[in-house]
């Protein structure tokens, strides 16, 4: 029965985008499908948390490609929690679709919504992969099928980014992570995630260091420098597929493969050691990103880059390997989600309302747009990490594994990109809200954008905050991940 | 059943009397009934000779009642019940396209002809998968090889006549080194049937003749298998050919000559010999690592769908001998199942190529400009078809890079797992030039106000579609027959 669900999850995406290719006529109808399958869809998601909790590992497997290596999904807390949030969010974000393709005139609409479907299924195949194989199979997809939205525009600017997006993603995936598995199931003969790993005293320090750098640099979609080029490479996309994909689906697919790996594959007691130089390139990573965020005009590019750097706090946490800083990995995974595809949708609404895409066009323009703002503004507090918003949690857990193992690097890294963090994000809050605008700047009359893309910042802003109060749950699930590591 | 003992003649009887039948009706409609009912009559055999053989039995059958080693013998193994169930299917899902295929590039006159030389071409590679004797082979090769010269010859373009020309003179020399092997190996051990020779080889294995034989069998056969840099007759036939000329021969016509390889090496001369003794491991190591690279660094330059798929095909033979070179079960298991994997993938690429041609009329990138809106099955099939090449997972492509990979990190070859997704990357890029030209330019002026190819050309090439992904996902037939087929020859070949 819970199998089944598994199966449901990807099946509901893939049916709704069959429907909505045949709905191309037909716009209403085509977005009432859009929802009811995102609704539909986490429904199905949600009714498997229950067994999850109470200790239920649903499963099912389905066919077998290669000897020994079937594609099976195996529903663990982990991919339960990143499962909730794709479709949870993809709820939200197809309300903010359809008020972002209508208001902005966008064409191929159709295929818009069909590539986002199967998205969805994949990112659903990647959240209850029960081996690496079925993994590789979906991150694969996953890269493909979010290739027409990265280019969706069609025009040159989009086909340059198209082959950066898909060079990096595919090249890394293929040059790397294939290896990677393969080296896996030579050296284990399996490539099932196991609870406290499948790797146990096969491998040399330095052999499992290496395996460990193929692995998290063949994951492209964690973006650890210096394979990170392609997330603001996608940001020629149409905002919402920015928000949705490139600020949680797929980013999150990267930086949830990467916990996995490290949990399941490597096992906590593992690495010791052996992630010390993944502490030192994420971490590099964190500030490098900063730095570059803060001297990005185009608003969408500056939140490329604090992805890029939000990411590998995920990243950093995880290589510590302790069970603290893996809570820490899976809280920050979760906060940062709500708190960046909210971001997202401000920096969609403003260029659907103003037509904006630079910071520094912003000066006064919260006096407009004051609800777009005001929730740009608690992103923006989640990712410096203040409360009441959500992304203090992620932080203190990450802090609290770094501080417990005496990491003073990471601590200090932490420390100074919070400050980065709040050098690239307050000036922007700032100069919307207590800056006139500019003089001679056009002054044609806006207010906010349409009302279901204010609708849906509004419900991220506010779950952002929600979650700080709620963070009880998180924390229970993310508990049972590293709950039976001892 | 005395029907059900005669299966491996029938196997290449059928198609054979199929072609004089063609050209006794002299009508382009009856011969294509006739011929197509043929390839499906031997995929029925085909079909049942594989599930005969799927145990690991041999069925060997005396021609003429003529017992072997005296008379000819078709022996049926795993190995080859693979490849015959490769070449039927292939032919019998080809020549339903063919009719409404050719129509546009054949003149009527000539139809049946074509029919006549489609069903000798199948007879022949379907004879060369059968046959346990060595000069049956040839005879077998000639066969297909002759009628392949004249079905390349009958494309529209008169480039094909040279095209054809070129293939007749380099294939004529590789069937001429063939022969030369076999009548060294004959005057050797004095046998002409290829489990006898391998029993009386044992002895004399060292002898300078039968290294002189194993070297004149290796040249001929590779050039005829376009193995680099033999490939030189392959990219101008593949790329003049009618459309469904390029997708049969394609799919079939250098597998069989792999197959005949591997027959020669593993059967005949012995693993040990061959593998151990010899450098031939070495020399097709660099040949396979030259193809997978050059070949394909030349397909991304390519202006033309045809001749960069060509090239592709070049580079995917290098995967394919890439497999054979590692000399253990995994590398053969790689070959074998990238040998068929490659073939339903070319096969059903140059089958969509056709569609596209047959609508635009011409397979210049520049004519297929903006084809994803005129055309988006056959657009989308082209682009599925260039994923199984790239070997992204759920496509076949996938299963044979992966076996490739694991074979070279069991040997501890780093480098040559490398070598492997380095050259994929490479597809990346030539497939991504139709990508862009299709997906992301104005359609080209001949394209305008036009729709997708009848139904009749879709169906095959969309079948094939399906068949990559099926291949990708559930293999039992494909990966099962392979790897079964690479432990039975590294067991005997010892």
């Amino acid at each position: 029965m819970s199998g089944g669900h598994v199966l449901g999850a990807l099946a509901i995406p893939l049916l709704g985008g069959l429907l909505i290719s045949g709905c191309a006529r037909r716009p209403n109808v085509r977005e009432a499908i859009t929802l009811v399958t995102s609704a539909t869809l986490f429904l199905c998601v949600a009714a498997l948390l229950p067994a999850v909790l109470a200790g239920g590992r649903p499963h099912i497997q389905l066919l077998e490609p290669l000897a020994g290596l079937p594609i099976a999904f195996r529903v663990e807390p982990l991919g339960m929690l990143f499962a909730l949030i794709a479709s949870g969010l993809w709820i939200v974000n197809s309300v903010y679709s359809i008020g972002y393709m209508r208001g902005n005139d966008e064409k191929h609409q159709t295929r818009f919504y069909v590539c986002f479907a199967l998205a969805l299924s994949a990112t659903m195949g990647i959240a209850f992969a029960g081996n690496l194989i079925t993994l590789f199979l979906f991150y694969e997809v996953l890269t493909l099928v979010t290739y027409p939205l990265v280019t969706h525009h069609g025009d040159d600017a989009a086909r340059r980014g198209g082959r950066v997006y898909l060079g990096l993603l595919l090249g890394t995936s293929m040059l790397f992570l294939l290896p990677a598995i393969v080296y896996t199931w030579h050296v284990t003969g399996t490539t099932d995630f196991q609870v406290g790993g499948i790797l146990k005293t096969q491998l040399s320090p330095a052999a499992t260091a290496v395996l460990l750098a193929l692995f998290m640099f063949g994951i492209g979609k964690a973006a650890l420098m210096p394979f990170h080029r392609w997330l603001p490479a996608a940001m020629v996309a149409p905002t919402p597929v920015s928000a949705l994909l490139h600020a949680v689906a797929v980013v999150k697919a990267g930086v949830f493969c990467v916990i996995k790996i490290i949990v399941y594959i490597f096992g906590l007691d593992q690495l010791d050691g052996s992630a010390d130089w993944l502490v030192a390139v994420s971490g590099f990573t964190i500030l490098a990103a900063s730095v570059i965020a803060l001297r990005a005009d185009n608003l969408k590019r500056r939140l490329a880059y604090s992805t890029v750097s939000q990411l590998s706090y995920v990243v950093i946490a995880a290589a510590l390997a302790t069970p603290l800083a893996i809570m820490g990995a899976i809280l920050h995974l979760a906060v940062h989600a709500f708190g960046k595809i909210t971001l997202f949708f401000a920096a969609g609404a403003i260029y659907t309302a103003a037509h904006k895409t630079d910071v520094s066009e912003l000066d006064g323009i919260g006096r407009r747009m004051p609800l777009t703002m005001g929730a740009f503004a608690i992103g923006a507090l989640s990712l410096i990490g203040i409360p009441p918003a959500a992304g203090f949690i992620g932080k203190w857990f990450i802090m609290s594994g770094a501080a417990d193992g005496r990491h003073l690097f990471v601590l200090a890294v932490l420390a100074i990109s919070t400050l980065l963090n709040a050098a690239y994000f307050l000036p922007v809050v700032y100069a919307a809200f207590f800056r006139a605008p500019k003089a001679g700047a056009e002054m044609h009359p806006h207010g906010e954008a349409p009302w279901p893309m204010v609708a849906a910042l509004l419900f991220t802003a506010g779950m952002t905050v929600a979650l700080f109060f709620l963070s009880a749950n998180l924390l229970h699930l993310a508990g049972k991940v590293v709950a039976v590591n001892p | 059943m005395s029907l059900a003992l005669h299966l491996p003649a029938l196997q290449v009887v059928i198609p054979l009397i199929s072609a004089p039948l063609a050209v006794l009706v002299r009508r382009g409609g009856w011969a294509f009934l006739i011929v197509t009912a043929a390839s499906w009559a031997a995929l029925a055999a085909a079909i049942a000779l594989w599930l005969a053989t799927a145990d690991g039995a041999t069925i060997s059958y005396a021609l003429g009642n003529w017992p072997p080693p005296w008379g000819i013998e078709y022996r049926v193994d795993r190995l080859s019940s693979f490849v015959l169930l490769l070449v039927s299917a292939t032919a019998a899902i080809v020549l339903p396209y063919a009719r409404a295929s050719i129509e546009r590039e054949i003149p009527h006159a000539q139809h049946y002809l074509f029919y006549a030389m489609f069903a000798l071409c199948l007879t022949g590679l379907l004879g060369i998968a059968i046959t346990g004797d060595a000069f049956n082979a040839f005879v077998f090769l000639e066969i297909s090889s002759l009628s392949g010269y004249v079905l390349i010859a009958l494309g529209r373009d008169r480039r094909a006549l040279v095209a054809a020309y070129q293939y007749l003179i380099m294939g004529s020399i590789g069937a001429t080194f063939f022969v030369i092997g076999v009548g060294l190996l004959y005057l050797m051990t004095g046998t002409l049937n290829l489990a006898d020779m391998a029993e009386r080889i044992g002895a004399i294995r060292e002898s300078r003749s039968v290294l002189a034989a194993l070297a004149f069998l290796t040249v001929g056969i590779s050039l005829k298998l376009a193995l680099f840099p033999l490939h030189q007759w392959l990219p101008n036939a593949y790329t003049y050919a009618p459309s469904v000329v390029t997708a049969f021969l394609a799919a079939t016509a250098t597998k069989v000559s792999i197959y005949l390889l591997i027959r020669f090496y593993y059967s005949v001369f012995g693993e040990s010999f061959v593998f151990q003794k010899l450098p031939l491991p070495e020399i097709m190591l660099v040949m396979s690592i030259a193809a997978m690279f050059v070949a394909s660094l030349v397909a991304a330059f390519q202006n033309d769908l045809k001749r960069l798929l060509a090239y592709s095909s070049v580079s995917q033979i290098g995967y394919i001998t890439l497999g054979l070179s590692y000399d253990t079960v995994n590398g053969l298991t790689a070959s074998l199942v990238h040998m068929f994997n490659h073939a339903v993938t070319k096969g059903g690429l140059f089958l969509f190529v056709g569609c596209a041609v047959a609508v635009a009329g011409g397979s210049s990138l520049a004519r297929l400009s903006g084809l994803a809106r005129v055309m988006p099955l056959t657009s989308f099939g082209i682009v599925l078809g260039g994923l199984s090449l790239i070997g992204v997972p759920g496509t076949c492509g996938f299963i044979g890079k992966w076996y490739l990979i694991l074979a070279a990190l069991e040997k501890g070859q780093w480098g040559l797992a490398m070598a492997v997704v380095t050259s994929s990357l490479l597809a990346v890029a030539y497939v991504w030039r139709f990508v862009e030209t299709a997906y992301f330019r104005e359609p080209h002026a001949s394209l305008a106000g036009r729709k997708e190819a009848p139904p009749a050309l879709l169906a095959p090439a969309l079948l094939l579609a399906g068949a990559m992904l099926y291949f990708g996902l559930e293999t039992s037939v494909s990966l099962g027959s392979a790897a079964g087929a690479a432990v039975m020859l590294m067991a005997v070949g010892k």
